[in-house]
C-alpha cells in the first residue's frame, strides 16, 4: 500500500511550508513534493501607487532581507528615473548589503542551522534549536548573536533603522554617512574578522564530519547562477549574471541582468504557491538552477578579497568546482561573511565614502526598470513598469528562493530516498528532510511575493495520494 | 518564579516582527531564562501545546488556515499579543484588499508565468476575500504596533510579564516605526 508522510509545519526555516512524501507500495518514497502555503500579493496591490514608494513597500515581503529588496526596488526606480547615481549612495548602498549578508547569514547558520551540527541532525528536538545552543555552547551562540547584531547595527547607523529603513531610495539613499558612525564601525571590524575566522575554524571539521547527508543533501549536478563583476568576481550588488553548468562550464557569460528575460522563464505547478524559474535555453524542468551562496562561489573566478580568496580555494578543493552538494551552503555563507567584513573595511577606507552628495534627483524618464541584487539567499529581480506620471502599472518579481524552487524538490526527494523508511519512521529521517530545505536558507516569505510563515508539516499519502498519516512532533 | 511558557506566531507577515525580536541581541539570553520558547519558528515544536503563557503573533489574517490555528492558539493562551502593525491593523497584507484575492492571484500565475499558467490550489489553503487583523478573529491582550515594533519594546513588554506587571509600551513604539 502506498501512503503519505506530511511534515507540516517545517520548522527553523523562514517561511510557511509543508512536505509531503509519497511512498510506493514497498513504502519507499516515489514523489516528494515541497509546498509553500502562504500567498501575498505584491505584484498586484502595488499598481496605482507612486514609483518612489516600491522599494520601501516591497521591503515589507521580507523582514529578513529587506536590505536586497530595498536596493533591487531602488536600482529598478533609478532605471525609471534614468539617472547614474552618485558613487558615494552605489558605496553606501552595497556597505548596507554587506552588512545585511552578514546578518542573515549568521541568522541562518547559527540560529536555525547550527543546532543540527551540535546536537546532530538525531539530536532531541526539544533542546535542537539556539536556546539549547545558547546552554551548551554559549560561546557559540553570544559570537552568532554578535555577527548578527554587528550586521543590524551597521544597518541602523546607516539607516536609522535596523528592520525596513527608508533609507534606500530612488536616484540614492537619503543620507550621507557620517564620519562618527564611520568609525563606529570601524572600530567594530577587527573583532568581527575574528568571530568569523574562529568560526570557520571550529565549524569545517564538524561540517565535514557528516559524510551521509553530505551525499545526499541536494547532491545531484544541476546550473548555478550569479551576479559577477567585470573580473569574474564576487559581486552582490551589481555586475552581470552568469550561468555554470554542472562540471563548472561558463554557458551564459557576463549577461547584463537587465536581460534577465532571455534566461529565465516562470512555471506554475498547482500544489504550491512559489512559481518555478527555469533556465529558458534549456527548457523545464530540464533547466534547473541554483542560486545562493554555494552557487555564487560556483560561479566567480575569484572572491577578490585575500581571506575569502585562500577559504574559496580550500572550499573548491574540499567541495569540488562546481560544488553540487546543497549541504556545502552553510560553508559557503561563513566565507561570504568573510568577505563582506573584508570588503567593509575596504570600502570604509574610501575618504569619498563620507561625500554629502548621495542622491540624484530626476523625475520619472522611462517607463520600465529592472533591478538585480544578490540578496542572502540568491539573486533576486525586480521589474517594474509605469506610467509616463510615475504611477505602477505592474511588477514582476523573481525571489531568490524561487530560483531555487525546482532544486529544493529535487532534494527532499534524494534525502527522503536515502532516509526515509516507510515503515520505520524516526524523528530523525524528517529531520534531514526539513535540514535539507534549512541548507538553502528558504525566504518562503518572499518567494511569494510574499509571504512568511514559519511552519511546515509532512503528509505521507498512499500512491493513490490518500492522506495517511500526517507528521507532527 | 515559574519559567513562563511563550509562543510566537507567524501568520501573514514578513517575519520583520520575528526578526525585531531577535534584534534584542544578548537580552535573549536573558530572557530565555525567564521563558520557554515552547513553539516557534525558530524551534522544532510541531503542535502548539495546550497551556502557553504568552503568545506572540506577528502578520493578519489571511487564510481559512490562520483563522483556524488563530482560534486554537487563543484557546490554549493566557496572554495573547498581537505584535506588530500587520497584526494590529492588518497593514501591509490587507493592501490585497484593495484589489481582491482573485485578481492577485491571477496576475502572479496567469498574466506573469510563461509555463502552465494556472491558480494554484492543490492542498494549499484557501485565501480570505479580506486580509483582516486578528483582533477580528479573538480577543487580543496586548497590542504593540510597529513596522516592526523596536526591539526595546519587545523586550520590555515581555520582561514586564515575567515581573507578573502590565507593560504599557506606548513610550517605546508608535505605527510604522
Ligand atoms: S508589521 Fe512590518 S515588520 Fe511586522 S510583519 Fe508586518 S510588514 Fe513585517
Amino acid at each position: 500500500m502506498t501512503r503519505t508522510i506530511t511534515i507540516d509545519p517545517i520548522t527553523r526555516i523562514e517561511g510557511h511550508a509543508r512536505i509531503s512524501l509519497q511512498l510506493n507500495e514497498s513504502g519507499m518514497v516515489e514523489h516528494a513534493y515541497f509546498h509553500t502555503t502562504q500567498y501575498r500579493g505584491f505584484e498586484k496591490f502595488c499598481e496605482g501607487r507612486p514609483y518612489y514608494e516600491m522599494p520601501a513597500l516591497m521591503a515589507r515581503s521580507c523582514g529578513i532581507c529587506p536590505v536586497a529588496h530595498l536596493i533591487a526596488g531602488a536600482k529598478a526606480c533609478d532605471e525609471i528615473l534614468a539617472v547614474k547615481i552618485p558613487y558615494t549612495a552605489m558605496v553606501l548602498r552595497r556597505l548596507m548589503n554587506y552588512a545585511q549578508i552578514i546578518q542573515s547569514h549568521a541568522l541562518c547558520f547559527f540560529y536555525l542551522s547550527s543546532p543540527d551540527f551540535i546536537f546532530g541532525f538525531d539530536g532531541d528536538p526539544a533542546t535542537r534549536n539556539i536556546a539549547g545552543l545558547a546552554a551548551k555552547n554559549p560561546e557559540l551562540a553570544l559570537d552568532g548573536i554578535r555577527l548578527r547584531q554587528f550586521g543590524q547595527q551597521i544597518i541602523e547607523l546607516l539607516g536609522g533603522k535596523r528592520i525596513h529603513p527608508a533609507w534606500i531610495v530612488a536616484g540614492g539613499v537619503s543620507e550621507p554617512l557620517t564620519a562618527a558612525h564611520r568609525e563606529q564601525i570601524r572600530s567594530k571590524l577587527p573583532e568581527i574578522k575574528e568571530i568569523a575566522l574562529r568560526t570557520l575554524a571550529t565549524f569545517k571539521p564538524i561540517l565535514n564530519s557528516f559524510p551521509a547527508e553530505i551525499e545526499t543533501f541536494g547532491n545531484f549536478p544541476s546550473l548555478f547562477m550569479g551576479l559577477v563583476d567585470d573580473k569574474g568576481q564576487l559581486e552582490h550588488y551589481d555586475g552581470k549574471l552568469r550561468v555554470v553548468d554542472s562540471i563548472g562550464n561558463v554557458i551564459t557569460h557576463g549577461l547584463a541582468s537587465t536581460q534577465y528575460a532571455e534566461i529565465i522563464a516562470e512555471a506554475v505547478e498547482p500544489w504550491t504557491f512559489m512559481k518555478f524559474p527555469f533556465y529558458k535555453p534549456m527548457g523545464y524542468p530540464a533547466g534547473m538552477y541554483r542560486v545562493g551562496p554555494a552557487a555564487r562561489l560556483n560561479v566567480v573566478t575569484r572572491c577578490g578579497t585575500p581571506l575569502a580568496d585562500a577559504e574559496l580555494d580550500e572550499f573548491r578543493a574540499t567541495c569540488g568546482a562546481p560544488a553540487l552538494s546543497a549541504y556545502h551552503n552553510h560553508w559557503a555563507r561563513l566565507i561570504e561573511i568573510l568577505f563582506c567584513v573584508e570588503r567593509l573595511e575596504r570600502k570604509l577606507a574610501e575618504d569619498q565614502v563620507l561625500d554629502k552628495h548621495v542622491r540624484a534627483g530626476a523625475a520619472p524618464n522611462s517607463l520600465e526598470g529592472i533591478g538585480v541584487a544578490e540578496a542572502p539567499r540568491g539573486t533576486i529581480i525586480h521589474h517594474y513598469f509605469v506610467d509616463d506620471q510615475g504611477v505602477m502599472k505592474g511588477a514582476n518579481m523573481i525571489i531568490a528562493t524561487g530560483h531555487n524552487n525546482l532544486a529544493m524538490n529535487r532534494s527532499i526527494l534524494q534525502v527522503a530516498r536515502s532516509f526515509v523508511d516507510g515503515e520505520r519512521l524516526n524523528e530523525g529521517m524528517l529531520n534531514r528532510v526539513e535540514a535539507v530545505i534549512r541548507a538553502y536558507d528558504p525566504c518562503l516569505s518572499c518567494s511569494t511575493h510574499a509571504a512568511g510563515k514559519m511552519p511546515i508539516r509532512i503528509d505521507l499519502l498512499t500512491h493513490r495520494r490518500e492522506l495517511l498519516c500526517s507528521l507532527v512532533r | 518564579m515559574r519559567k513562563l511558557k511563550l509562543a510566537t506566531v507567524w501568520l501573514d507577515g514578513c517575519s520583520g516582527c520575528h526578526m525585531s525580536l531577535l534584534d534584542t541581541d544578548e537580552r535573549i539570553v536573558t530572557l530565555l531564562q525567564h521563558v520557554d520558547i515552547v513553539y516557534s519558528p525558530l524551534v522544532d515544536a510541531k503542535v502548539f501545546p495546550d497551556d502557553v503563557d504568552i503568545a506572540l503573533i506577528e502578520g493578519a489574517v489571511s487564510t481559512d488556515e490562520d483563522v483556524v490555528k488563530l482560534k486554537k492558539v487563543r484557546s490554549r493562551t493566557k496572554i495573547l499579543i498581537a505584535l506588530g502593525d500587520c497584526a494590529v491593523t492588518g497593514n501591509v497584507p490587507a493592501m490585497r484588499n484593495t484589489c481582491g484575492a482573485g485578481p492577485c492571484l491571477n496576475r502572479a500565475y496567469k498574466e506573469l508565468a510563461e509555463l502552465h499558467p494556472q491558480i494554484p490550489s492543490e492542498s494549499l489553503p484557501r485565501l480570505l476575500d479580506k486580509v483582516i487583523p486578528i483582533h477580528e478573529t479573538v480577543a487580543v491582550d496586548l497590542h504593540i504596533p510597529g513596522c516592526p515594533p523596536p526591539a526595546d519594546a519587545i523586550f520590555h513588554a515581555l520582561y514586564e510579564l515575567v515581573l507578573r506587571k502590565q507593560p504599557d509600551v506606548k513610550h517605546l513604539t508608535r505605527f510604522g516605526r
